[in-house]
């Protein structure tokens, strides 16, 4: 008898497999913490799109709080969650822009155009200080902590639950 | 003559149709920029570097093989590593700081993924081991000869009469 239930061994086996794959079909591969987690806010020196001939660096992020979004004119999903920007500006929130692989004519109409919720927004035509941060895509939101220490990393659209559940949570953890 | 005719169409019709193939192929290589290497050295490396490591926006393509802009971005960023002489261990260090594990096709070998690693190979041994014991087992089964109790009980099987 003994000998018989080790032949189920195999369909056992099949089984936790199965219940394994099975729970990876619910994981979103894009939902991946930022390698750049509890690490500092990478160096950089450049221009704020407002103003071509004020550079900015990274003493710009020490002191506050900050959420620092990623945008760019061409982005669709960044023109979305404007609204949700701007209410977390309207809430006291300290944000700052950075105009991903723009330029300066359309960045500044974007701003024109859906609201301007950021106390600057530093230009990065190249993508350099995106490549620094690893953003992939816009919009990418990260929290930056007094101490200039990223936080917190949202990859795509902020939603207005977003806000609720996770952004505002956040911001007061670290606050 | 009147036989060619419909022939040489489709002679024709079959050009424009592998001229049509050819463009296209031409218009999807267009997202992928051509690098010249001096050293072919250098280029292999460029290849294996670029061939190994993930797209972090699209998922399922290496870098080499993707359009995106993050990819040509990474792709630059290797051609420059490598021409500033910095070793592979390096410039995967690099990309890995900045975009995470996620871009590695073969993970590393650490505490987190040492039973991703272990499972094939402790799994291969497990099986080798089954095998081993179940022709050991069969082995002795042949070998062992058959008690006096046995006999006795095999010959009354053999000898038992059929009921009428």
């Amino acid at each position: 008898m003994k000998r018989r239930l080790l032949l189920l061994l195999p369909l056992v086996g099949f089984l936790l497999l199965a219940l394994f794959f099975y729970r990876g079909l619910a994981l979103d591969p894009s939902h991946r913490d930022s390698a750049l987690m509890a690490r500092d806010f990478p160096a950089f020196d450049l221009a704020t799109l407002e103003e071509p001939e004020r550079r900015v660096d990274t003493s710009l992020l020490e002191g506050e709080v900050t959420l620092v979004n990623v945008w760019g004119e061409w982005c669709p999903a960044c023109k979305q969650e404007m609204p949700q920007l701007l209410s977390l500006a309207e809430q006291g929130i300290r944000m700052v822009g950075i105009n991903y692989r723009d330029t300066r004519e359309k960045g500044l109409q974007f701003l024109d155009e859906f609201g301007n919720p950021f106390e600057v927004n530093i230009f990065d035509p190249e993508g350099d200080l995106g490549f620094e941060l690893g953003v992939y895509g816009a919009p990418e939101t990260f929290l930056v902590d007094r101490d200039g220490v990223i936080r917190y990393h949202h990859t795509g659209y902020i939603s207005p639950a977003d806000v609720r559940d996770t952004i505002l949570p956040e911001v007061e953890k670290w606050q | 003559m009147a036989m060619i005719r419909p022939f040489l169409g489709l002679a024709t019709a079959l050009a424009m149709a592998l001229m049509l193939l050819g463009n296209s192929s031409v218009a999807m290589a267009a997202g992928i920029e051509i690098r010249e290497f001096d050293d072919p050295v250098m280029e292999q490396r460029y290849r294996d570097l670029t061939g190994s490591m993930r797209c972090p926006l699209c998922e399922n393509q290496a870098i080499d093989d993707s359009d995106a802009p993050i990819s040509a971005d990474m792709r630059q960023r290797v051609y420059v590593l490598l021409q500033d002489g910095r070793a592979d261990i390096e410039i995967v260090d690099h990309m890995v700081q900045r975009f995470g594990e996620y871009i590695l096709y073969n993970p590393r070998l650490e505490n987190r993924t040492y039973l991703l690693w272990g499972t094939p190979i402790a799994l291969t041994l497990a099986g080798l081991l089954l095998v081993v014991l179940m022709v050991r087992s069969r082995r002795n089964a042949a070998a062992r000869a058959l008690s006096p109790e046995e006999r006795a009980r095999l010959n009354d099987l053999i000898n038992r009469k059929r009921p009428k």
